[in-house]
Order: C-alpha cells, then structure tokens, then sequence
C-alpha cells in the first residue's frame, strides 16, 4: 500500500506567552486512498497538527513526507504549488472570499493552477457542487448563503483539483446529521474510487467510527 | 499568463466593492497630476511666451562700437617713461566715430559661420520728429526689415501697416505707437524728422510700432537701412550696429569674446545682457515642480493608507488565497495591482483634467498693452508633460503600494485562520 502522508518526529512548540510543547514526537502515516479520522479532546493540538501537514505552518521539528517526498525545508512558492495542487483543506471554520460567487469560490484554486481550460473548471466546479447538493446557489454571493452552505462550498473547493489528501477540521461541524452522512458518503466513495486519502478531525464519535482508522490524540501525543 | 489573469480579476473584485475607497485613492492621484499638468502647461507657456518675448526680439550677439577712452594714453606708450609712474587727469574719449569700420565685410564673415543664422546692419541714430509745431526727440533706426521680420519676429511688432509697406517705401517710416499718438499722427500720414545736424527730412507713416515698452515707444521708429543712410548723408558702408542671430544660444558667449579680439567690437552676447531672464525661469520651473511633487506625495499617503486599510479588512481573504496555494508573491501582486490601477486609473483621470484645465485658461482672454501679439493665455501643450504626468502617478502609486503589499505577503494565513 502507497505512503501519501508520514510525518516522522513532529514536535512544535508555542513560544508566546510562555513556553509550551504542544506537539509532541509525532509519528504516523496516512496510505492511498486511506479514510483516517483523528480525534481527541478540545486545545489537545489537532489543529496545530492539521496546520503543519498542510505545509501552511512551517515553525516545527521534524520530517513530513508527502507522496515519499520531503515537504519540510521547501520553498514558499514550492510548498504553495503543493496546497494548490495536491492538498484539498477543508477548516473548522468555513472559509470564503465573500465578494466573489459560490462559483468562483470554487473555481479559484483550479484557476490558479491553470492545468485545465476556464469551461473546463466551470463544469468541474458545477459537478462539484451537485454532487454536495448546492448546484442551486452557484450564482450567489458567498457572503448570501448559510453557514451548512459555506461549509460544503468550502468542501467543494477542496475537491476541485482532485487533490491526493483531503485535510478536513471539523468539516461536519456545522452540518446537520443528513448533510453530515452526505459529506461522509462523498469523502468514503472517493476514497474508494479515486483512491482519495483523507484526514479528518472530528468530534462526532459516529462519523469516526465508520473511517478505516481512529486516530486517537491526547495532550499532544498519537495515544494509538 | 492565466495566472495573472485571476490575480487581476481578485484585485478588481476587491477594489470594485470598495468602490468609494478606491475612488478617494484614485481621487487623490486626479488631483496630483491634474494640477501638474495645469501647472506645468501653464507655467512653461508663460515662460515661452517671455523666452519668444526677449529671446527672439533680441540679438544672440549685439556688436557695436562702443565710445570709450583709450586704455593705453600716448605717455604709455613713449619709451622713456616706461619705468615711471604716469598719472594722466582727466581722460576724455576721443572724439571717434560710431560706425563701424568695414562693417560689411564684417557681416558677409559672420553669414558664413554654420553657426550663424545670419547677421544683419543697423543704423542707430538719434533725431527729432516734427510735426506743426511739435519737436519730439527720438530714435530712428535703420533696418533691413526682411531680414527683421526673419529672424527677430518684427512682424509681431508691427501693429498697423505692414513690413512690406516699409520694404516698398524708400521714404517710409514705421513711427513708434507712443510718438503717433503724442502727435497725432497716423498711417499714411507725414513727419518731418530732422537730424542733429539740422537737415529735415520728410517721411510717409507706413506703419506703426510697438513693443509693449511704453519708454521705447515712445521715442522709436524703423526704417530703411537706405532712408536713415540718405538722412544722414553717409555712404552704403554706414553701419553702426550687427545684430547676430545663432542656431544654438549657447555659442554666443565664445563667439562673442571672439568677434571681440578679431575686430576690436563691443561685442556682448545674450546671455550677459539677459543674466537675470534666466534665472526667473529656472524659478518658475522649481516652483512648478515643488508644488506637483507635494501634491503627488499627499495622493501617495492617501494611497498608502487606503492600501493599509484594505489589506487588514482583507486578511481573511489573503489567508484563505494562501491556504488554497496562492503564494505570498501572488498575494503581493494583488495589492501591487490595485495599487497601480488606481495610479493608472486617477493619473488617466488626471491627465483629462489637466488638458481639460489648461485648455479652459488657454482660452482666457488676456490682452495686455505690453504683449501686442498675445491675446490668450500662453500654455505649452508638450506631450512629455503627459508622459511624465503620467510615469509620476504610477510611480508614486508603486512606492505608495510597495510596502502594504509587502506586509500582505508577509501575512502567516495560520495566525489568520486561528484568530477567528
Ligand atoms: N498561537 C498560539 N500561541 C500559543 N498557544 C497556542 C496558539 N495556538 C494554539 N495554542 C494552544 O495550543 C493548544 C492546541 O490548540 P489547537 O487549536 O491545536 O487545539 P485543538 O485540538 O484543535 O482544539 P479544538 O478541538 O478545540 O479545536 C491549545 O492549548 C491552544 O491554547
Ligand atoms: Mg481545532
């Protein structure tokens, strides 16, 4: 089975206000088309740890190995082209740039990776939103539509250039229980079919229970 | 580059929904060059039209003889008092003439310098007008008119009559504005001028003249090199005066100094007698610039604080486009971009409205006794204005930019995203 993700001895530490080692000796992998759930109690440092494999947060100790290949110590504009192409990142809050439509929302990281034509990406970014049942609100401002809405816009963008992972905080956090199985039924069929890994943070006890693996996280350590 | 293309349309998003912010920047920007394009119009029309007032009426090089006393006196030179003190009281100039000696070989010399546009004689003499019983003093100059009109802009000073008529006219005369007036003269009409030697001449008013200086008016009058030589009873050779007229101004000192030792000639050029013209100008030009810098630099701040402002209401949007892989460089060329469409968009503005302003005093009347040739505001239209106009606006717009997009690069999106 293929390695997408590893990360080898992660250990971060806050400096301000005081000292605190909020990651520590982290060590774990996540495989092809592996559909990984971590999970733990709140301020235990998932995010942090989310915010260091999607190569935004470069301030760690460490190896992290995306696709056998060493992320850390890369260039700005290299680890850039990464998130664009091959991290899909889904935050606990949702995020949008609320001047531009759910369209163009979505279709911005495909843009900005220019491998496809304008209509391409515009029919990519349709079926997209269809599939998450938004398709109606395409045309709408971001800033117009409910906080379930934004969270599967948000959802929507990370899948637009069929990434190899998708990082997900919370991605269900905001959705209610029929949204949240829909979303699991997307992340689990693309994981299946396209061979998606995925890599999601979650307190909902029932949607990890059915991901491949629990990964369990206390006090800034992986417990199992 | 598609790249580009969605980095532009961000930044146009951005600055279309905050269309009243983008505005005063711009704004700010239409003032600054708006104003330096008036200004500038403005002030160098003023100082072309002074330039066309005195550069082209007056002689590059004015060569003359000038009644002096002999620097060395006769005891100077008689040996046997070399190594003794010699005072000698009461220098007079001797008694010598004004014309200048072989003149007309002088001028053909001179006409065929390549930096000579052309020299021509002048005849200076001082008479008295008479008319009834009216004796006026004055000056009567000979001139070869043609050649006036040519290279010294004499038609600009003809107000009534023409230089032709003059040309025709072996006993025509161009009275001075003020004298016609004092005696009631006009074209057409006859005055008696009367040398100092006694003998009086009659002659036809073909035009009038007039410079704008009311001293000069009223004592000057033009006419033929040929009349003023009859008057006076001197051959062709009479010559008191070569005006010389150069291609570049800046030959005229060493040719000067030149015509000087060659011929033993006053010869003073341009630049001396006009020392002071220049340094108006220059001061003119200073204010000019003083004045559009200051006001660039206030657009630039106001630039700078709305790119400042911009970029903090819009830190989520800059961590979400760095999250989803746009770089820091990305970044920086969007807040680069809005600052440039501003500059280009409020320095355009600014260029209509200054060409609008200058036109608008352009078309001003201003009618002053002291410029007969001028009946509008002078205002210089020279394209380089509105090239550098408008290089002023996007460069001040880049520096203004430079530093808030530099920041927005700067911006860890980690920081961003946990802040909420
Ligand atoms: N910038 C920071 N400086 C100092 N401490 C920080 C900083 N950011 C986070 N922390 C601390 O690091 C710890 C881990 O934070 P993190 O956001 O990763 O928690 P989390 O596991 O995602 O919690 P939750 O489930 O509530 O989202 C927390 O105790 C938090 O207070
Ligand atoms: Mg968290």
């Amino acid at each position: 089975m293929k390695t997408i993700l590893e990360a080898r001895n992660i250990n971060k530490y806050f400096r301000k206000p005081v000292l605190f080692h909020v990651l520590k000796d982290i060590n774990f992998k996540v495989n092809q088309g592996e559909f990984a759930s971590i999970m733990g109690k709140s301020g235990c440092g998932k995010s942090t740890l989310l915010y260091i494999l999607s190569t935004m947060d470069t301030g760690y100790e460490g190896d992290l190995y995306l696709n056998t290949e060493l992320i850390t110590g890369q260039e700005n504009e290299k680890l850039s082209y990464i998130r664009n192409k091959h991290i899909g990142f889904v935050f606990q809050f949702h995020y949008l740039l609320s001047e531009f439509s759910v369209l163009e929302n979505v279709m911005l990281p495909a843009k900005k990776l220019a491998e496809k034509s304008i209509e391409e990406i515009e029919y990519n970014a349709i079926e997209k939103l269809r599939i998450l049942n938004i398709e109606h609100i395409a045309k709408k401002r971001a800033s117009q539509i409910s906080g379930g809405e934004k969270q599967r816009v948000a959802i929507a963008r990370a899948l637009i250039n069929n990434p190899t992972i998708i990082m997900g905080d919370e991605p269900t956090g905001n959705l209610d229980s029929q949204n949240s199985d829909n979303v699991f039924n997307i992340f689990k069929q693309l994981s299946e079919e396209q061979g998606l890994s995925l890599l999601v943070v979650t307190h909902d006890q029932d949607f990890a229970d059915k991901t491949d693996r629990i990964i369990q996280m206390g006090d800034g350590r992986i417990i199992n | 580059m598609v790249n580009k293309k969605v980095i532009l349309n961000i930044a146009k998003t951005h600055l279309v929904t905050k269309i009243k912010q983008t505005a005063t920047a711009a704004l700010g920007v239409t003032f600054g060059i708006g104003s330096y394009i008036t200004l500038v119009c403005f002030m160098t029309g003023l100082n072309g039209m002074l330039d066309d007032l005195i550069l082209n009426q007056t002689p590059h090089i004015h060569i003359f003889n000038e009644i002096e006393p002999s620097k060395k006196q006769p005891t100077d030179l008689y040996f046997e008092f070399q190594n003794t003190l010699n005072i000698v009281h009461s220098i007079k100039p001797k008694q010598s003439q004004k014309r200048i000696h072989n003149a007309l070989p002088i001028i053909n010399y001179l006409n065929k310098d390549p930096k000579v546009k052309g020299a021509i004689p002048q005849i200076k003499e001082q008479i008295f007008y008479i008319a009834g019983s009216i004796e006026l003093g004055g000056n009567l100059t000979g001139i070869d008119i043609l050649q006036e009109v040519e290279l010294f802009n004499f038609k600009d000073y003809v107000v009534k009559g023409s230089p032709q008529a003059l040309k025709n006219n072996d006993n025509g005369i161009l009275l001075g504005a003020g004298v016609a007036e004092k005696m009631s003269l006009d074209i057409g009409d006859r005055v008696q001028v009367s040398t100092i030697k006694g003998d009086v001449f009659p002659l036809k008013i073909v035009g009038l003249y007039q410079s704008g200086i009311a001293d000069i008016d009223n004592i000057q009058s033009f006419a033929n090199v040929k009349t003023v030589q009859r008057i006076l009873g001197q051959a062709e050779n009479y010559i008191t005066d070569i005006n010389v007229k150069l291609f570049n101004i800046e030959d005229a000192i060493p040719l000067a100094q030149k015509i000087e030792q060659q011929f033993q000639l006053k010869a003073i050029d341009i630049k001396t007698a006009n020392a002071q013209f220049e340094t108006g100008t220059t001061i003119r030009n200073l204010i000019t610039y003083a004045v559009s810098i200051t006001l660039l630099i206030v657009a630039g701040f106001g630039i700078y604080n709305i790119l400042n402002m911009m970029i903090y209401e819009k830190m989520n949007d800059i961590a979400i486009l760095k999250a989803i892989g746009f770089s820091g460089k990305d970044v920086q060329f969007i807040f680069m971009s809005q600052a440039m469409i501003i500059g280009a968009v409020g320095g355009s503005l600014g260029l209509l409205i200054g060409f609008g302003l200058s036109h608008l005093i352009g078309s001003l009347p201003f009618e002053t006794e002291a410029l007969p040739t001028i009946s509008t505001y002078p205002i210089n239209h020279n394209p380089w204005f509105y090239i550098i106009g408008f290089s002023f606006a996007m460069i001040s717009t880049f520096l203004a930019g430079y530093l808030p997009s530099k920041k927005a690069k700067k911006i860890d999106p980690v920081r961003i995203i946990r802040g909420q």
